[in-house]
């Protein structure tokens, strides 16, 4: 296909979301300008390891259908989706795992040599496929070779080590982006005619999480400042299983528990013995025992929430502190390795203990940012006259997938945020998991996003833009404005190096401590009216600590300080939208649970929490939207809990949604 | 020390002494052409699972030397934090590694303990620890390590493949790019102009990577180019045989083997081509 024009797309991001935009851009013709703050490869999907979630041959003649896949996901995510996206999204998914495959990513194999799958949570059907226990690795590797092919091809320029700073919006349009390259710490514009933000999730607004180091969210929140509206800021997913680190709290992946991993404590408060002398009986499997049908593969928010609650309320963590068993002791070995070597290698590695002889002990850690940048879509094809109730697993699905049943195919609006030309992909697009993501369709979502709504910015760029001048012809004075204003920043910040000595009030990383601090407390598990104003409380007093922030490198070359110092601005105002959201919300659904609201109000709060910043001010403000729920009616969401023992019953806190 | 990880390890982490002081001394670099001077700092080990990083982190927020001078943050690299991503590789003590992956109780288990940290020596400095491992991907594409696929249009399933295959393949592919296998290479070395590096040795990491593409049933479609770029000056002939590459990586690839392979498919795409003309 020949080069259109001069015409060319940015994409901010290159881990899966933004690979797979840049190459199915980049095939339609479109010049791709890819930009990072890290080498590609490097970037945070490398971290996944449990898998990928899609229907496939073995399961659908079981059962299993695209349709339940999509209505697992609406269910999983508390009925906050938007559900045509997800309906597409679940359709979609068979042939992204044939087109990875194709890739040459190394997916697991059965003897017969097809593609192996295993168990995640929230469904009774195996539909994960997985490569070893490194799947986001594997994947985004297979998505960075074609990446390096289209650039030897000179179709796709990368600028790796620049860092995204602002975007460039002219009447009311995306127009270019400005950025930093982090080694000469040169400021420049760039111009393009759309913009695919792919700069993942936040995790360390929360100081420490499963996330990568780099995952600030800044990049996002510099979108929102310049007019984008964030969704759903207060939806932070809870990993069950992490362990516990100075640096980061490492994941342990699902698969643990896909693989029978089963989670226990000791029956008895402060039973010191080594966990190989308690007897099963004396073991409490308490997921086990509450949740009969889904036992250890509850959904995510649900695990944390009675692991939470085993330990804080119960006391019953393992040597009285906060951990449990996650124990696959009872598995062979050898089955172990083959499955889960990647995943275990890292416990030993980083909790120096064998986890094939000795049960790992684990807590919770902040994991997903099932919110992010708002983005709109064009509904599909399926529009039944009435919504149907939730699917019964293993019946015959009411439609036979089909492309743009969800949403339609090259619509210009799907995943484009409020300003055009913008778009949000993956982890930072707050589509498609609702108040909840369940375990693999995260990576799902990112592959989805870059492939099907990559067309959309095709189609935009080539289709309407052009009724509008080109970026490449457009005055420079828009383009001017925005990088003065961010020299003006790094000046400012700049200009604060050697002034008086350290002090703990006004240093970036003291402030970023607290704040992660802060928040891990009042904003994960248990949110509270009261401890959430207490931490609005808290963020004022760290933004006005910020205000006189003072730095520690002056250098023109490779100034990191500076880099983290400002992301440290950006990443107190995506505090402010999740604290406010989780504030607003006043109820439970998925993630967020309220002690003071303990049940789902769907009447006030089946919406999405869309705030924006108030520019004068730099106050957020949120408001709920209505969602698109016309394809399946919320129920309650229980996972079928039963009543739980009797040596707990009376402290069992209410499942959320029940 | 690099840690050796298997299925049943033999080593226990040594418990923690919290509290602790450990002293780090650190190879500084103010950009490419300045001098090489060394700091050192006092970290007191507060936290149970400490590593290089987290100790970074706390020079970062307050560095202050031994001496009582207070210096610029220390620059280094990282990402994942949990070996995955090959960004935080680093000389400590010495051994190149990843630095997220080396805990303190391991390398400095008692009060006063001093670790070294330098960068990579291999790779152009870019700022103290920090180092532009470019070339490295540069050599990616040198040899065409990717599956040429007609696009991304839905067209069915990859092949069929074996567990046997696909697990030989899955160990070759999670290589990091993460350069310990070339740090440790007698025949690999630093090479600033970035003209010169298609006439230099390409190193374990990416005749490894070969050996991967050539093995994938459309992969081996480029498996001539990749032969032929393997075949010139810089190829497999110049690897001098002293596995190195294959003790330092932290993946355990067997980056012996794959050398072994290329040679062998090197050597008889020579003959093919000489008898074909
Ligand atoms: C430990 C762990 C395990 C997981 N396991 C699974 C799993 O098994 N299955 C699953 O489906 N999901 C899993 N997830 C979730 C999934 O990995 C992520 O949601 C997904 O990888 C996000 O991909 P992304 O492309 O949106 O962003 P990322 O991979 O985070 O990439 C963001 C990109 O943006 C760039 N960037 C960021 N800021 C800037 C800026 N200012 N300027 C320029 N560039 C910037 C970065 O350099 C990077 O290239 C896991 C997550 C974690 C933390
Ligand atoms: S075996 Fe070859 S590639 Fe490996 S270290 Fe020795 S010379 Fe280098
Ligand atoms: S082969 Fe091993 S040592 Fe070499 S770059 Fe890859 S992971 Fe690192
Ligand atoms: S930070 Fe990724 S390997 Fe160490």
């Amino acid at each position: 296909m020949a080069a259109a024009g001069n015409q060319r797309v940015i994409v901010v991001g290159g881990g899966l979301a933004g690979l797979a935009a840049t190459v199915r851009i980049a095939e339609s013709g479109l010049a791709v300008d890819l930009f990072s703050v890290v080498p590609v490869k490097r970037s945070h999907s490398v971290c996944a390891q449990g898998g990928i979630n899609a229907c496939n041959e073995v399961a659908r003649q079981q059962g299993y259908s695209e349709y339940e896949h999509f209505d697992e996901t609406i269910y999983g995510g508390d009925f906050l989706a938007d559900q045509h996206p997800v309906l597409e999204m679940a359709n979609w998914a068979p042939k992204i795992i044939d087109l990875l495959d194709r890739m040459g990513v190394p997916f697991n194999r059965t003897s017969e040599g097809y593609r192996d799958l295993r168990l995640f949570g929230g469904s009774l059907f195996k539909r994960t496929h997985f490569a070893g226990a490194t799947t986001g690795q594997q994947l985004i590797y297979a998505l960075d070779e074609q990446t390096r092919r289209y650039e030897s091809e000179g179709k796709v320029t990368k600028y790796e080590f620049w860092e995204f700073l602002w975007p460039v919006i002219e009447d009311g349009r995306a127009v270019g982006i400005v950025a930093q390259d982090m080694r000469t710490m040169q400021i420049r514009a760039f111009r393009a005619d759309a913009v695919v933000m792919a700069t993942g999730g936040c995790g360390l607004v929360y100081g420490k999480s499963t996330n990568s180091i780099i995952c600030t969210g800044a990049a996002a929140a510099r979108c929102y400042q310049a007019g984008v509206h964030y969704g759903n800021p207060e939806m932070i997913q809870v990993h069950p299983t992490a362990i516990p680190g100075a640096d980061k709290l490492r994941l342990m992946s699902e698969s643990a528990r896909g693989e029978g991993g089963r989670v226990w404590v000791p029956r008895k408060k402060g039973d010191m013995r080594a966990p190989r002398d308690i007897p099963d009986a004396e073991r409490y499997y308490f997921l086990e025992e509450r949740y009969p049908k889904y036992g250890n593969i509850v959904p995510r928010d649900i695990a944390t929430r009675e692991i939470f609650s085993i330990c804080v309320d119960d006391g019953l963590g393992v040597s009285g502190e906060n951990q449990v068993y996650l124990d696959l002791t009872h598995r062979d070995p050898d089955y172990l390795k083959r499955k889960l070597e990647g995943i275990l290698e890292i416990y030993e590695k980083f909790a120096g203990e064998d986890p094939y002889r000795n049960p790992m002990k684990i807590f919770p850690a902040v994991h997903y940012s099932m919110g992010g940048l708002w983005t709109t879509f064009t509904p599909g094809s399926y529009n039944p006259a009435q919504a149907r109730h939730k699917h019964k697993s293993g019946s015959p699905a009411p439609i036979d997938a089909k492309v743009g049943q969800g949403m339609q195919l090259g619509a210009i609006n799907n995943a484009m945020t409020n300003i055009e030309g913008l778009y949000a992909f993956g982890e930072v697009n707050f589509a498609y998991h609702g108040a909840n993501r369940l375990g693999a369709n995260a990576l799902l979502s990112c592959l989805f996003d870059g492939l099907f709504c990559g067309v959309s910015v095709a189609n935009y760029v080539r289709n309407a833009a052009p009724s509008k001048a080109p970026a490449e012809s457009l005055p420079a004075a828009a383009y001017e404005r925005v990088t003065q204003q961010e020299e003006a920043k790094v000046k400012n910040l700049l200009s604060t190096v050697n002034q008086g000595n350290y002090d703990e009030k006004t240093n970036a990383y003291v402030i970023h401590r607290e704040l992660g601090v802060e928040m891990t407390t009042a904003c994960t598990v248990v949110k509270s009216d009261a401890r959430l104003r207490q931490c609005q409380s808290k963020l004022g007093e760290l933004k006005g600590r910020y205000a006189n922030v003072k730095l520690g490198d002056a250098a023109g070359w490779t100034n990191q300080s500076l880099s983290f110092a400002r992301a440290v601005g950006d990443m107190l105002l995506v505090a402010d939208a999740i604290a406010l959201g989780s504030l607003e919300r006043k109820e439970s659904r998925g993630a967020h649970y309220r002690t003071d609201y303990k049940d789902r109000d769907d009447a006030n709060f089946m919406k999405t929490t869309l705030a924006s910043l108030k520019p004068e001010t730099r106050d957020v403000s949120v408001q709920f939207v209505p969602i698109d729920a016309s394809l399946i009616l919320p129920e309650a969401r229980t996972y079928g809990k039963v009543a739980a023992d009797a040596t707990s019953a009376a402290k069992q806190p209410v499942a959320a949604g029940v | 020390m690099i840690a050796t990880i298997s299925a049943n390890p033999t080593h226990a982490t040594p418990p923690t002494k919290l509290g602790r002081k450990v002293r780090f001394r650190i190879k500084r670099c103010e950009g490419p052409g300045k001098p090489s001077t060394w700091n050192t700092y006092t970290v007191t080990i507060d936290q149970k699972g400490a590593n290089v990083i987290s100790c970074l982190q706390q020079i970062a927020a307050n560095p202050v030397t031994v001496e009582g001078t207070r210096t610029t943050p220390v620059v280094w690299d990282s990402g994942c934090l949990e070996e995955v991503c090959g960004a935080c590789t680093m000389v400590i003590n010495g051994k190149v590694r990843q630095s997220c992956s080396a805990l303190i109780d391991h390398l400095a288990p008692n009060e006063g303990d001093e670790i070294s940290l330098e960068p990579m020596s291999k790779f152009p400095v870019i700022r103290d620890l920090s180092v532009d491992r470019q070339r490295m991907f540069h050599n990616l594409a040198r040899l065409k390590a990717w599956v040429p696929i007609d696009g991304t249009y839905a067209l069915g399933g990859g092949p069929k493949e074996s567990p046997e295959a696909q697990e030989t393949r899955y160990a070759l592919s999670t290589c990091m790019t993460c350069g310990c296998c070339l740090e440790a290479c007698p025949q690999f070395n630093l090479e600033t102009d970035a003209s010169k590096w298609d006439s230099s040795f390409v190193g374990a990491q990416a005749i490894s990577q070969a050996r991967l593409f050539n093995m994938h049933e459309t992969g081996k479609e480029l498996a001539p180019a990749r032969l032929d770029a393997l075949m010139g000056p810089g190829g497999v002939s110049d690897c001098g045989n002293s596995q190195n590459c294959v003790k330092v990586c932290p993946k355990h690839i067997p980056l012996t083997e794959s050398i072994a392979a290329v040679g062998r498919a090197v050597t008889l795409h020579a003959i093919t081509k000489f008898f074909r003309g």
